[in-house]
């Protein structure tokens, strides 16, 4: 994969990877017999494997191919697979977490499999494994092709790429050691925060740079959502995580915030992380790849504003509903509450806009299976906003806080929304960038569209039970003024609720490691697409740019 | 000046307020602005076709 940088790019990567070697080592010696120990021999090995990677193509000739014609596609192509082992990996965490809240005994015993552990692991890896690295991708696909400019480097993608999954290896196996800042959606440790803000200023550099190149006047809608993940996330990632080592040779810090601030902090960053990396991210998706697979352009440019400006504005606000009845004054959580009712406005702007493009296009919708994930991901974004909405306020959140409810809230909006576009996105770019004519299999895609259905609504519906079951038992009182039931009687009552779940999410991981084969075998077995007439060929071999006989 | 509370939440319930109606106006203003229109028509097809490589 490396053979296309020039003979000066691999040597920068090669230095790159030497660098990391040499903090691996350090971080592994001064760290001895801590976690962080641990983490210098993954960096190391990290390091040891790009280098291999690298090495091999270093005395490979230079690439002959023409920049300026084409686009830099192969970080998109990687990043795509990565996303799809970490979607396998992820969502069989979160099976095996939702097992063992409906069976114990599954932890088998073990430190690292107790329920702490992995349920970080499931979350940190299907949001940043699965979700980050199919934003990252399509980012990559979408800031080419609507700015019709190549990427501005070609080193620079591939370390964000992989320092970002380094990241999520650092911070997954940080968990599993009893890693954590308890901070949720934000566990890991000083180190990983600092690597994850070099990671993400490059890649911010990276996505201006290209469009500063671009040969379009105007800046395509879905490039502003993907800027705004990017820029919102640095901000809220270096403001929450700011926290003073208690020693530079071991894990463990101390936040900078204590008591309320430190709680508002954290759902002000956790919030921000639903609002730019769980929804802008992916209605960037949205915006660019289900016009593009409709064949229609987007329903209403203007909306698509309006609702932007809409989203970034109103959610900065919200993050004080997840501090209903706490220490927070009251103002403030009225201040979130309000907002997030205001929310509702844009979110379904922006879910009828997708929506409203589809008018015309219901038979394609009814044929192909990957337009159908995309307009089903759209119902569910105008659902879980709709429900998050209400939740919000707070008479419905002192029945919803602490129950299965959230947790049901949570999964409509990210199987059902982000799980699902994503899917959707990736059978509509796969077959385009490996120059197949179709995925290798139409029916495995219709296949893993009802399973991912059944899994949400099955999963979705469990949980409403569930929560509201809970919440209601939790504040019934006898007559005598004492609660009527113990929290060992809720649990019970749950029970059957968490078994459905984690059936419906078997569906579900079903789903994703049918989309994963089905792209393994695209890539490796899909007929090759025709190039038509003048398609502009990746001009590997030394073909000229234009066809000669034209 | 000392960062009280009084003072951020007085900020906030002030500032905070007229900067959101004035970015509201202004992008409204922005989004609906007639001679955009074509810009916005013309990015809004030009995704539909963009596979022939940069720079055209
Ligand atoms: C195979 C499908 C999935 C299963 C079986 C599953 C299962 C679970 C379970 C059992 C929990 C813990 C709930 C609790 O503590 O009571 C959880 C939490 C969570 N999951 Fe999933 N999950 C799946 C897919 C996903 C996907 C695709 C995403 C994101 C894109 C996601 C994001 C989350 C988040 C953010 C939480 C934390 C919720 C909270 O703190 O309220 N899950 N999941
Ligand atoms: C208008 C949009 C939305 C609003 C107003 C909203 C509101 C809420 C509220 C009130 C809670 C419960 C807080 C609590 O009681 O602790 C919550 C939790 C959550 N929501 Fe939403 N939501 C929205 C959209 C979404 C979307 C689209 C997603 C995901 C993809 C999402 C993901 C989550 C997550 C992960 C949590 C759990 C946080 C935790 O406790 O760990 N939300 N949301």
């Amino acid at each position: 994969m490396m053979e296309r940088l020039t003979g000066a790019e691999r040597q920068i990567a090669l230095m790159i990877c030497v660098v990391m070697a040499i903090v691996g080592l350090v971080m592994a010696a001064a760290g001895h017999g801590d976690p962080m120990g641990s983490h210098g021999a993954i960096v190391l090995i990290a390091a040891g494997i790009t280098t291999l990677f690298v090495l091999r193509a270093i005395g490979e000739p230079e690439p002959a191919e023409d920049r300026t014609v084409n686009y830099y596609d192969d970080p998109t192509k990687a990043g795509l697979v990565i996303a799809l082992f970490w979607a396998v990996v992820g969502m069989g965490m979160g099976v095996w977490v939702a097992a063992q809240l409906a069976w114990p005994d599954l932890r088998f015993d073990a430190a690292w499999s107790s329920f702490g552990r992995i349920r970080p692991v499931h979350t940190s890896g299907v949001i940043f494994g699965f979700g980050g690295n199919a934003l990252i991708a399509t980012s990559y696909h979408v800031m080419q092709r609507t700015s019709r400019a190549r990427l501005a480097g070609h080193v620079s993608p591939w370390f964000v790429l992989l320092g970002f999954n380094l990241f999520c290896i650092v911070a997954a196996s940080g968990y599993l050691m009893g890693v954590t800042q308890s901070k949720e959606y934000a566990e890991p440790e000083w180190y990983a925060d600092i690597w994850l803000v070099i990671v993400w200023v490059t890649y911010f550099v990276l996505y201006i740079r290209t469009l500063a190149r671009r040969n379009e006047p105007h800046i395509y809608v879905a490039n502003w959502y993907y800027l705004a993940f990017i820029l919102v996330m640095a901000m809220l990632h270096i403001v929450n995580n700011l926290a003073v080592p208690a020693s530079f040779t071991a894990a463990k810090s101390y936040s900078a915030f204590s008591g309320v601030q430190d709680a508002m902090t954290q759902w002000w960053y956790g919030h921000n992380a639903v609002a730019f990396f769980l929804t802008a991210g992916f209605l960037g998706m949205l915006y660019y790849f289900l016009p593009k697979r409709a064949e229609r352009p987007i329903y209403s440019y203007r909306l698509s504003i309006l609702s932007f400006w809409g989203i970034v504005f109103f959610y900065i606000w919200v993050g004080s509903h997840h501090l209903h009845y706490t220490a927070l004054p009251q103002w403030v959580q009225t201040l979130g509450m309000t907002f997030s009712v205001m929310l509702l406005v844009p979110s379904w702007a922006s879910a009828g806009n997708a929506l409203m493009t589809l008018n015309g296009a219901w038979h394609k919708v009814r044929d192909d299976a990957t337009l159908r994930f995309m307009m089903v991901a759209a119902v569910f974004y105008g659902l879980s906003t709709f429900e998050g909405s209400f939740m919000a306020v707070r008479a419905v959140n002192s029945l919803s806080h602490y129950t299965d409810w959230t947790v049901g809230h949570v999964h409509a909006g990210a199987m059902g929304w982000v799980a699902l576009i994503t899917f959707g996105s990736i059978y509509s770019v796969v077959p385009l960038l490996w120059k197949r004519e179709t995925m290798y299999s139409w029916k495995l895609v219709e296949w893993h569209f009802w399973l991912a259905l059944a899994g949400t609504v099955i999963y979705v519906f469990a949980m409403w039970n569930s929560g509201i079951i809970q919440g209601l038992m939790w504040r019934t009182y006898t007559d005598s003024g004492t609660l009527a039931y113990s929290f060992t009687d809720t649990l019970v009552a749950m029970h059957p609720y968490y078994v459905a779940r984690a059936c419906g999410g078997a569906l579900f991981l079903t789903g994703a490691i049918l989309a994963a084969y089905n792209v393994y075998m695209t890539i490796r077995h899909a007929p090759e697409k025709r190039p038509e007439r003048d398609y502009p060929t990746s001009s590997k071999a030394a073909e000229p740019a234009v066809p000669a006989a034209e | 000046m000392d960062l009280t509370h009084e003072l951020t939440s007085t900020v906030a319930k002030s500032f905070g307020l007229f900067y959101l109606i004035a970015l509201s106006v202004g992008i409204t203003v922005y989004a609906y602005w007639p001679s955009l229109g074509k810009r916005f028509e013309k990015a809004a097809n030009s995704i539909l076709d963009d596979e022939d490589g940069p720079c055209r």
